[in-house]
C-alpha cells in the first residue's frame, strides 16, 4: 500500500442550499519519501486535497489512508491526536504565534508529546539550527524577515518528526531569493531526511523541485 | 496538554487599548460592588461593636427598639435593686436607666437638618458603658445643663463645639466634652444627665431603657428569666451587644440588596464589554486558533486557553476595582438607622475579605464573559477557519 493513498474521494460543500463539488472521485497514490507538487488553477481543489490528506477536513465519501491509517473514519479528537503524530503543516502565511519567540513557536507541537522542558528545548533548538536559524531562537516573528518566518514554520512542522510534510503555497508570500531558500530547504528535508512532502503551488519554478507533478482541474486529476 | 499560559498572557498585552478598556469597565463594576460591601460591613461593624457582652439591656415587652420602649420609674428601681446587677466599689448599683429621644438638628456646612439621638443617662453610665472615652473637654456634671457630644457628630452638626450651646425644646445645653466609643453606634449620640434632660424633653416619669452590668454575665439566662417573669415589670431582657447587632440587620440587608441591584446592572454592561472584547480578540486571531488546532491541540485546550485569557483581563479589572475602592476605606458617612430613625455615622470598611470578594466577582465576570466566545473559537470548522484568517 502506498504511503499516502486517496481512493475515490468526493468532497462537496453546501453553500446556500447548493451543493458545490470540489473533488469528484479523485484517486492518488504517493510513495514514502516522494516529493509531490500539486498544481492547478484556483478552485481546482488543491488545498482541499491537501487538507483532506492532513486530516484537517473530512471527505464526503471515499477513503484516505496515510502511513497505514485510514483517517476518513476518525473522530475530531482522534484526528487531532493523529495530526500531532503524523503531519507537519507548512502554511503560506507561516501562521506563527506573534507573542511567542521562534524557539517557543517551534516547541509548541512538542507540548502534545510526553517530554520534559529540557528535551523540548533541545529538539526545538536542533530544528531551528537545521533551518539555519540557530542564532534567532529568542526572536519574535515581527523581528524576522518573511523568509526567516517561513523557516521557523518549517522547523515547527518537522520538530515532532512527522511522517508527512504538507506545504500549502510555502513560497507564495516570499520574494524570489527567500522562496529559493525555502525550496532548497524542502529539497534537503526530502533527500537528506527522507521526508515525504506534498506541496501545493502555483509557481512552476517551485514545482520543478518536486519528483512528481500532479495537476488538478475541477476536482479531478488532469494530464 | 494545555496551551502555554505565556501565549494567552502575552496576547492580552498585545492589545493594550482594548484590554485596558474592558478591564476598566470591569474595574468600575467591581469598585461599586466593593463599595456596597464596604458600606454594609462598616454599618454592621458600628452596630455590632455597640454595647458590651457584660451588660444587659431592658426594654418594655414587645418593644423592638429603644425609642418605642417605656420603663416606669418604679420598674427601673425594682430592676436596679435586683440581685443580678453588679455594684461599684462604693456600693452603687451599676445600672443606667436612660431616656432616648430623637431631635432634629442643623447639619454643619450643608443645607438641611437631620435626626440625632439624645441619650439621657444615669451618672453611673460611665461605669456601665466602659467603651466611652472622652477625647476632648470633660464629662457633664450630674444635675447640670451640660452635655457631651460624640466626636463624629460634632464634625457634622452645627453648635456642637465645646462651649457652644445646643437647644432642646426650650432649654439650652452647653457642650462640655467630645467622646468616642470604639466605633460603636454611641458615636452618633449626644449624652447628658437623664434627670435634667427628661423634664426638658417632657419625658418625666418614664425611661426608655435600662442597661445594667451583670454581676455574672454567665448567669444571663437566669437573670433574663427572673426579670421577664416578674409580674410587676412586663419587660424583655437582651444582652446589650446582641440587641444592637440585631438592629443592624435590616439596614445591612437593604444596603446589600440595593448594592447587589446596582452592581447587577453594571455587571451586565461589564459582561457585554468582556464578551465583545473576547469575540473581537478571537475574530482577530482566527488563523492563530486554527493553527493551534491543526498542530493537534484539542478544542477543549483551545477553549480553556481563551477562558484563561478572559480571566486574565477580568482579574486585571478586579485589581483596578480594588485600587479604585481602597480610598473609600475609613471614609465616614452617615445614614438614617431605620431602627432609631436617627443619624447613624459609620466608616466604610474595605476589609481584605471585601477585596477578595471583589476579585472573585471579577473572576466570575471573566468566566462568564469568556465562555461563549471561547466555545465559539474551539468549534469553528478548521478548513474554514484557516481560509477565514
Amino acid at each position: 500500500m502506498a504511503w499516502v493513498e486517496v481512493r475515490e474521494v468526493h468532497k462537496q460543500y453546501q453553500r446556500e442550499k447548493q451543493a458545490i463539488t470540489v473533488l469528484d472521485g479523485l484517486s492518488l497514490q504517493i510513495e514514502e519519501g516522494e516529493f509531490v507538487a500539486l498544481m492547478g488553477p484556483s478552485g481546482s481543489g488543491k488545498t482541499t486535497l491537501l487538507n483532506l490528506i492532513g486530516g484537517i477536513d473530512s471527505p464526503t465519501s471515499g477513503d484516505i489512508s496515510v502511513a497505514g491509517t485510514n483517517i476518513a473514519r476518525l473522530s475530531g479528537a482522534e484526528l487531532a491526536r493523529w495530526r500531532s503524530n503524523t503531519i507537519g503543516y507548512i502554511f503560506q502565511l507561516y501562521n506563527l504565534m506573534p507573542v511567542l519567540t521562534a524557539l517557543q513557536n517551534v516547541e509548541l507541537p512538542l507540548l502534545l508529546h510526553k517530554m520534559n522542558g529540557a528535551e523540548r528545548r533541545k529538539r526545538a533548538t536542533f530544528a531551528l539550527e537545521l533551518v539555519g536559524l540557530g542564532d534567532r531562537l529568542g526572536h519574535y516573528p515581527r523581528q524576522l524577515s518573511g523568509g526567516q518566518e517561513q523557516r521557523v514554520a518549517i522547523a515547527r512542522a518537522l520538530v515532532s518528526d512527522p511522517k508527512v510534510l504538507l506545504a500549502d503555497e510555502p513560497t507564495g508570500d516570499l520574494d524570489r531569493k527567500s522562496g529559493e531558500e525555502v525550496l532548497q530547504l524542502l529539497e534537503r528535508l526530502n533527500t537528506e531526511f527522507k521526508k515525504t512532502i506534498v506541496m501545493v503551488t502555483h509557481d512552476p519554478h517551485a514545482a520543478e523541485r518536486a519528483h512528481r507533478l500532479v495537476h488538478l482541474d475541477k476536482g479531478v486529476l488532469s494530464a | 496538554m494545555a496551551i502555554p499560559l505565556a501565549y494567552n498572557v502575552r496576547s492580552v498585552f498585545q492589545r493594550p487599548v482594548s484590554t485596558f478598556t474592558t478591564a476598566a469597565g470591569i474595574g468600575l463594576t467591581v469598585a461599586i460592588f466593593i463599595g456596597a460591601l464596604a458600606l454594609a460591613e462598616g454599618f454592621r461593624a458600628s452596630l455590632v461593636s455597640t454595647g458590651s457582652n457584660d451588660n444587659a439591656l431592658v426594654l418594655r415587652k414587645g418593644a423592638d427598639s429603644e425609642i418605642s420602649s417605656a420603663i416606669s420609674l418604679e420598674s427601673a428601681s425594682i430592676i436596679r435593686s435586683s440581685p443580678g446587677v453588679a455594684t461599684s466599689p462604693e456600693g452603687r448599683s451599676l445600672a443606667s436607666p436612660e431616656i432616648v429621644v430623637v431631635v432634629n438638628k442643623d447639619r454643619l456646612g450643608m443645607a438641611g437638618s437631620s435626626n440625632l439621638t439624645v441619650r439621657g443617662v444615669d451618672p453611673a453610665a460611665t461605669g456601665v458603658r466602659t467603651a466611652l472615652l472622652l477625647e476632648e473637654g470633660r464629662m457633664f456634671a450630674p444635675g447640670s445643663d451640660e452635655i457631651i457630644v460624640a466626636q463624629r457628630i460634632a464634625k457634622r452638626f452645627a453648635n456642637c463645639e465645646i462651649g457652644q450651646k445646643l437647644r432642646f425644646e426650650q432649654r439650652d445645653f452647653t457642650v462640655v466634652g467630645h467622646f468616642s466609643a470604639k466605633g460603636s453606634a454611641f458615636e452618633s449620640e449626644i449624652w447628658g444627665d437623664a434627670s435634667v434632660l427628661a423634664p426638658a424633653m417632657h419625658r418625666e416619669g418614664v425611661y426608655q431603657t435600662l442597661v445594667f452590668r451583670m454581676k455574672d454575665p454567665g448567669q444571663f439566662p437566669a437573670i433574663k428569666k427572673a426579670l421577664e417573669t416578674d409580674p410587676r415589670l412586663q419587660v424583655e431582657v437582651f444582652r446589650e451587644r446582641e440587641f444592637f447587632a440585631k438592629q443592624s440587620e435590616m439596614f445591612t440587608m437593604i444596603v446589600t440588596v440595593l448594592g447587589t441591584f446596582i452592581t447587577s446592572i453594571m455587571a451586565v454592561g461589564a459582561l457585554f464589554g468582556a464578551v465583545n472584547t473576547m469575540y473581537a480578540t478571537i475574530g482577530a486571531r482566527t488563523r492563530e486558533i486554527a493553527t493551534l488546532l491543526v498542530l493537534g491541540f484539542s478544542p477543549l485546550a483551545v477553549m480553556l486557553a481563551f477562558v484563561v485569557e478572559s480571566l486574565v483581563i477580568s482579574l486585571l479589572g478586579g485589581l483596578i476595582g480594588c485600587l479604585l475602592a481602597l480610598p473609600m476605606n475609613g471614609i465616614t458617612s452617615s445614614t438614617t438607622n431605620f431602627s432609631s430613625f436617627s443619624e447613624q455615622a459609620f466608616q466604610f470598611q474595605v476589609t481584605p475579605q471585601v477585596l477578595l470578594a471583589g476579585l472573585a466577582f471579577s473572576a466570575l465576570l471573566g468566566l462568564l464573559g469568556g465562555f461563549f466566545p471561547a466555545l465559539h473559537a474551539s468549534r469553528r470548522p478548521l478548513a474554514a477557519a484557516l481560509r477565514g484568517g
